[in-house]
């Protein structure tokens, strides 16, 4: 590594923040913007979208052991069931995958 | 009116099932950022200070590839995009007669789980029930981050890789439930799906970095589905 660790965390801490704060203290009205509302309300699913695959395949000693927790995670969210249950579901798919193939 | 004290407590108990969400991923998380090359403390100080899972989780690969600064900040930036759409929100639902400072406090608290919790108070929503959530679910967040730092050594390889998808699969558990009854989200998971893997594939396209990918795929099909499929006026853009 060659970036200072803490500048790194010290960084996106206050870019963070910063955008938690801002819209909380000077916005009071409504957005008008219909594109803006539109593109805030699309930015999470396509940001954890492009995040989950294919980088999930590389996650786990095996892609077939990533693929079968993405399946189990995908099932159970549509299925809506809670959170937790979805992440230790997916882990068990990938533990059991893996005692059999590994 | 409740008391303070009463609002805290609530909060904190609302906060527990968080906290135990909280744990579970960011236990993964603690293992990722030893692997990322950073110390147990260090990964403990990003938790206690950002209380982002998508963020931190992507600043560890900036971080692991010594990327530069303004790659970090964008990336950020970008990721957490979504966070000044609920400070927005929140902006309208946190209790109007409550002294404005509480706005600067409360703002670090606004993960996407407090602030659904937090939306879905009946009436303004009191600072002192937020701080009541926050002061459960920060502390699983660390705490998960501390253990999982510490006993990521420890534990055995098959639990480790088992751990691996415990992000991703909270992910899911956020983008995947509102999708069933709108088609439009769920086009917009397959799609971008589909293009994050043609950009780690194709030649020119995969010497991109992950976090560059992110900021340039999300503004990229965030902005077309904002041109081609506008949210409705009051559509519940939470």
């Amino acid at each position: 590594m060659r970036g200072n660790v803490y500048l790194y965390i010290i960084l996106m801490a206050f870019v963070t923040y910063l955008i938690r704060m801002l819209p909380l203290t000077l916005i009071r009205r409504k957005i008008r913007s219909r594109f803006l509302q539109s593109f805030l309300y699309y930015v999470p699913y396509v940001t954890l979208s492009v995040m989950t695959f294919p980088a999930i395949l590389n996650a786990t000693m095996s892609p077939w052991s990533g693929a079968a927790g993405f399946v189990t995670a995908l099932f159970l969210s549509y299925k809506g069931k809670s959170m937790i249950f979805v992440s230790l579901m997916a882990c068990a798919a990938v533990f059991l995958l893996e005692l059999v193939i590994a | 009116m409740a008391g303070r004290g009463d609002l805290v407590k609530k909060g904190m108990k609302d906060g527990i099932p968080i906290a135990l969400g909280y744990l579970a991923v960011s236990f993964s998380f603690g293992i990722l950022a030893v692997k990322a090359g950073l110390t147990a403390p260090q990964a403990v100080l990003m938790s206690a200070l950002n209380v982002t899972s998508a963020g931190q989780f992507a600043s560890l690969s900036v971080i692991a590839a010594s990327g530069s600064y303004l790659e970090l900040i964008l990336s950020q930036l970008i990721i957490n995009l979504r966070y000044s759409l609920m400070s927005f929100s929140l902006s309208q639902k946190i209790d109007q007669k409550a002294p404005f400072v509480h706005r600067f406090i409360a703002a670090f608290g606004n993960t996407d789980e407090i602030f659904a919790l937090s939306s879905a108070y009946p009436g303004p929503t009191p600072p002192w029930y937020i701080y009541g959530m926050m002061l459960s679910a920060i502390p699983g967040w660390v705490a998960g981050t501390a253990l999982g730092a510490l006993a990521g050594s420890v534990l055995p390889l098959r639990v480790l890789s088992a751990l691996g998808v415990a992000l991703y699969a909270m992910f899911c558990a956020i983008i995947v439930p509102p999708a069933r009854e709108n088609r439009t989200l769920l086009w917009l998971i397959v799609i971008s799906m589909a293009a994050s893997l043609l950009f780690s594939l194709l030649p020119p396209l995969r010497e991109i970095s992950s976090g560059t990918r992110v900021i340039l795929l999300t503004l990229g099909i965030s902005a077309l589905a904002a041109v081609l499929r506008p949210v409705k006026e009051d559509e519940d853009a939470g």
